[in-house]
């Protein structure tokens, strides 16, 4: 049972008319998972978790969820995943608990048990002390926790969540990313989408990127890092000159060299070693950032642009 | 397409039913009020200040003549009113519909439980509407204690093909125009305030397609103890077949909006 993949797909494809947003990928994600999808504005991760939920239908394709076929067994699908959408659609004019509690009746939660759910599950997101107020009033970040804790009201067994973390302050999102950390580690399986290259790292065991409806690498965050990126980044700024106008005096330091408008990228094993061959040949660098390499540079190097910008 | 019942589960049903009256509970006091209040006004100010006007018609007086056309048309207008702002909300800003979309719900539960949602609004503005014309002395038949379940199917007749409307278009602005060229026109010209007799015979045929007038034939027979135009048959079935099409046509609506 644990080989069969809860999520199976090959050659998905997702069209709008004229346009295709989702073209061709394959995917496969194991119980227990956390799996990523990291992309650019645009690149057909809304698109994909969308099929994925079974509220839009694959253009072609085979898909399965839990085994089962979305076209003919979407009810049964959905019935047992959780779904938290880039935009919330919470009920503003109810309370915090009635949108726990009328979401949980959509799935069959007898009265009681939705109470209780309710109950347990604004405490895991720390929204028990609003628990009587109306939605309308909170914060993004409090209305985003509280889709999130909606998405596990069924007790799903695939948490969908997309975009979980945009728009939110840091503190807010360290604590969803702690709460995210405690389902991963309960066992559930996490499917998220993200800008969030750190996010990424942190929660996912695994990812694909993707870019312009297709995927363009996958694999643990690690071992992308090693495969398309070095261990060490230096990220050098020279005050007035253009980026473009130092490179061609950085041949050969590093193994590689990547313009940005504001700055250069030199990858390489060792980044103190580069930092001292830059300043060999002259250069005055104004500033010097030594790094390790993060998926940024993985997608930079893979698509040629920066993912947040 | 599919057939209906295969799309639609008791339980899905009751579950966006019990999210309605959730939210409407936080309203009821004010929209009860109202519901008693709009049809004691018309009783008033037409039955009685125009009546005085008027005398009788087919022998009865005016009072009692209208009565059972406002009670008709007093479900009419709630059907429409809540079908058309709180559905295209429900779509576009509260987006309601595509959370439960991601659930067991399906479009068929999500229309029939707001039809259930509106009839249940319907049956107490009618029954409440109906004590108060009792004491008026408007009411001289015992077929008057059917009413509420022709006012139920009127409802569903005006509430279905209006949810299918509002569920089709992207700005209330649309409103409008099923105002003034549907609600008003139905309510004038439907037999509530005058017999269609009276209309020009070239146009007396629209107000037959109108649900609202077999509705209020059917409550003038049964309130006034006299026999409908049309057999009761065929105003029931008339609005049957139209409360059944605009049910199909509101999930179709439905289905086509929230499908990408
Ligand atoms: N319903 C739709 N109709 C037409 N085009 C659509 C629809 N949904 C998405 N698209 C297009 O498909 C492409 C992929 O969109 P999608 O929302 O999947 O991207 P995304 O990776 O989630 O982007 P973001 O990071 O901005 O959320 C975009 O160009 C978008 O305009
Ligand atoms: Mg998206």
């Amino acid at each position: 049972m644990s080989e069969q993949p809860l999520i199976y797909a090959r050659g998905l494809v997702k069209r709008f008319g004229e346009f295709t947003a989702v073209d061709g990928i394959d995917l496969e994600v194991a119980p227990g998972e956390a799996f990523g999808f990291l992309g650019p504005n645009g690149a057909g991760k809304s698109s994909t978790m969308r099929m994925i939920s079974c509220v839009s239908l694959p253009t072609a394709g085979e898909l399965r969820i839990l085994g089962m076929d979305p076209s003919r067994d979407g009810t049964t699908i959905r019935g047992r995943l959780g779904v938290c959408p880039q935009l919330d659609n919470l009920d503003p004019d109810l309370s915090v608990r009635e949108n726990l509690t009328t979401y949980a009746r959509y799935f069959g939660i007898p009265r009681a048990v939705a109470r209780r759910r309710a109950e347990e599950l604004l405490d895991f997101v720390q929204l028990a002390d609003r628990a009587g107020s109306k939605v309308e009033p909170l914060s993004g970040g409090m209305k985003r926790r509280l889709t999130i804790a909606r998405a596990m009201v069924n007790d799903p067994d695939i948490v969908l969540l997309d975009e979980p973390t945009t728009g939110l302050d840091p503190q807010a999102r360290h604590l969803l990313w702690e709460r995210l950390f405690q389902l991963k580690r309960r066992g559930t399986t996490l499917v998220l989408t993200t800008h969030y290259m750190d996010e990424a790292e942190q929660l996912c065991d695994r990812l694909v990127v993707m870019d312009g409806g297709r995927i363009v690498a996958q694999g643990s965050p690690r071992s992308l890092i090693e495969t398309y990126s070095t261990p060490e980044v230096v990220e050098l700024r020279f005050g007035d000159e253009r980026p473009a106008d130092v490179l061609g005096k950085l041949d050969g330091v590093g193994e590689r060299v990547d313009p940005l408008p504001d700055r250069l990228l030199v990858y390489a094993a060792d980044g103190d070693a580069a930092t001292a061959e830059v300043h060999r040949r002259g250069l005055t660098p104004s500033s010097v950032l030594v790094r390790r390499s993060t998926l940024e540079d993985v997608f930079l190097h893979l698509t040629g642009r920066t993912l947040v910008d | 397409m599919a057939p209906l019942t295969t799309q639609v589960t008791a339980r899905s049903t009751l579950a966006v039913l019990e999210r309605n009256l959730t939210l409407y509970r936080r309203l009821w006091r004010a929209s009860v009020f109202s519901s008693f209040v709009l049809p004691v006004l018309f009783l008033v100010g037409i039955g009685l200040g125009v009546g005085s006007h008027v005398g009788a018609i087919a022998g009865v007086d005016y009072v009692s003549w209208i009565v059972p056309g406002v009670l008709a048309s007093t479900a009419f207008q709630l059907a429409v009113g809540e079908s058309t702002y709180f559905v295209l909300s429900d779509f576009r800003w509260v987006r309601a519909y595509h959370a439960m979309r991601a659930t067991p719900v399906q479009p068929a539960d999500m229309v029939c439980g707001w039809l259930l949602y509106v009839l249940f609004r319907a049956e107490i503005a009618v029954v409440v509407f109906l004590a108060v014309t009792a004491l008026f002395g408007a009411l001289r038949s015992p077929w008057a204690l059917v009413t509420p379940l022709v006012c139920g199917l009127v409802t569903l007749a005006a509430a279905a093909p209006t949810m299918a409307f509002s569920a089709s278009i992207d700005h209330d602005s649309y409103f409008a125009l099923l105002f003034r060229f549907v609600l008003i026109p139905s309510t004038l010209f439907t037999g509530v305030f005058f017999p269609v007799e009276q209309l020009p015979v070239v146009v007396r045929p629209l107000a037959y397609l109108s649900p609202l007038w077999h509705g209020v034939e059917l409550e003038r027979a049964a309130t006034l103890g006299t026999t409908p135009p049309w057999p009761v048959a065929a105003h029931l079935g008339y609005l049957l077949v139209f409360t059944g099409a605009g049910v199909a046509w509101a999930v179709h609506a439905f289905r086509k909006r929230l499908q990408d």
